[in-house]
């Protein structure tokens, strides 16, 4: 299966780069945008074929390395590789 | 008295180290390749700065995991002294030895530059040699140096006395100009619960030899052997 995991930061941590990404979208005239924040994507093939095993091992993952949950959200879908 | 200085793929302050360790010992430390899954016994054990893994992922996240520092994290835990500078420092947070996570500075840059730190510690065996309260310079060089906890356990570091240094003024106030990267309550440094493992971004190595434009460095590894040589 592949997953495809989504990190993001928790509200109320401070993210400078997306404070400068919303800049730079204001100098280029969205003067819409607003509140931007960046995060990270990131895909894994996962060798389990049965969908709560494969959960369960990316939600190790996510855990374990892929994000620091002391100021990082993480998200995921599954599907069929 | 023996020390370790673990050395991992990107890491390049590992020799600086070695040179200030040796200075204080009077004999060199052995030096651990990250893939050893085998750490000799050691009175203190070093994690250097540097870029270990190319900062992937998360600064210190990939080191936290290599098997070295399995042993590290057995021998911190059972009261071995662990000094953790700059990447090391990120290390140390990625591995759960220490609370909170550098992030990236708030200037988003690359800083390179001496800075002034206030002790706030002296009853530990890193800070034996400094006065309470002491103004000392220190180098450092770094992106990822902006410390972050949330509140609740910001309050319990302080609380605890866990803050090791603080970023400073050269008369040592502590104040939003003399914070050099965003780091919440200008810290510059934490230890653990007990004292025994101390994490910081500045680079007490980098000015411990008159050579260096300063020794305030020096007397971290002077007082560190001094303790547990005895």
């Amino acid at each position: 299966m592949k997953a495809r995991i989504t990190i993001t930061l928790k509200p109320g941590v401070l993210d400078p780069q997306g404070k400068a990404i919303e800049g730079a979208l204001h100098a280029l005239g969205f003067g819409s945008a607003g509140n931007v924040r960046q995060g990270k994507y990131i895909e894994v093939e996962v060798a389990e074929k049965d969908p709560a095993r494969a959960r369960a091992e990316v939600e190790r993952m996510c855990k374990e390395l892929l994000a620091n949950t002391i100021i990082e959200n993480y998200a995921y879908e599954l599907e069929a590789a | 008295m023996k020390a370790s200085v673990i050395v991992f793929p990107g890491s390049n302050c590992d020799r600086d180290a070695a040179v200030a360790l040796e200075a204080a010992m009077g004999r060199p430390p052995a030096m651990i390749w990250h893939g050893d899954a085998e750490l000799p016994q050691s009175d203190l054990i070093v994690l250097p700065g540097g870029f270990s893994y190319g900062d992937y992922l998360r600064s210190g996240a990939m080191a936290a995991h290599s098997p070295v520092m399995r042993e590290v994290i057995k021998r911190a835990k059972a009261g071995t002294p662990v000094l953790g500078i700059c990447n090391g420092f990120q290390v140390l947070t990625e591995a759960r030895l220490l609370p909170g996570v550098l992030m990236r500075n708030a200037t988003l840059k690359f800083i390179c530059k001496d800075v002034h730190l206030r002790v706030e510690r002296t009853d530990t065996r890193f800070t034996g040699r400094y006065e309470k309260g002491q103004v000392v310079k220190f180098a450092i060089a770094h992106k990822d140096g902006c410390y972050f906890a949330d509140d609740d356990r910001l309050a319990r570091l302080e609380g605890e006395g866990r803050v090791a240094f603080r970023y400073c003024d050269p008369q040592g106030n502590v104040s939003a100009h003399a914070n050099p990267n965003g780091s919440r309550r200008n810290i510059a440094g934490i230890y653990n619960e007990t004292g025994t493992v101390l994490g910081l971004m500045p680079h007490p190595e980098r000015l411990a030899d008159p050579a260096l434009s300063g020794t305030d460095g020096a007397k971290m590894f002077k007082g560190l052997v001094e303790g547990l040589a005895a």
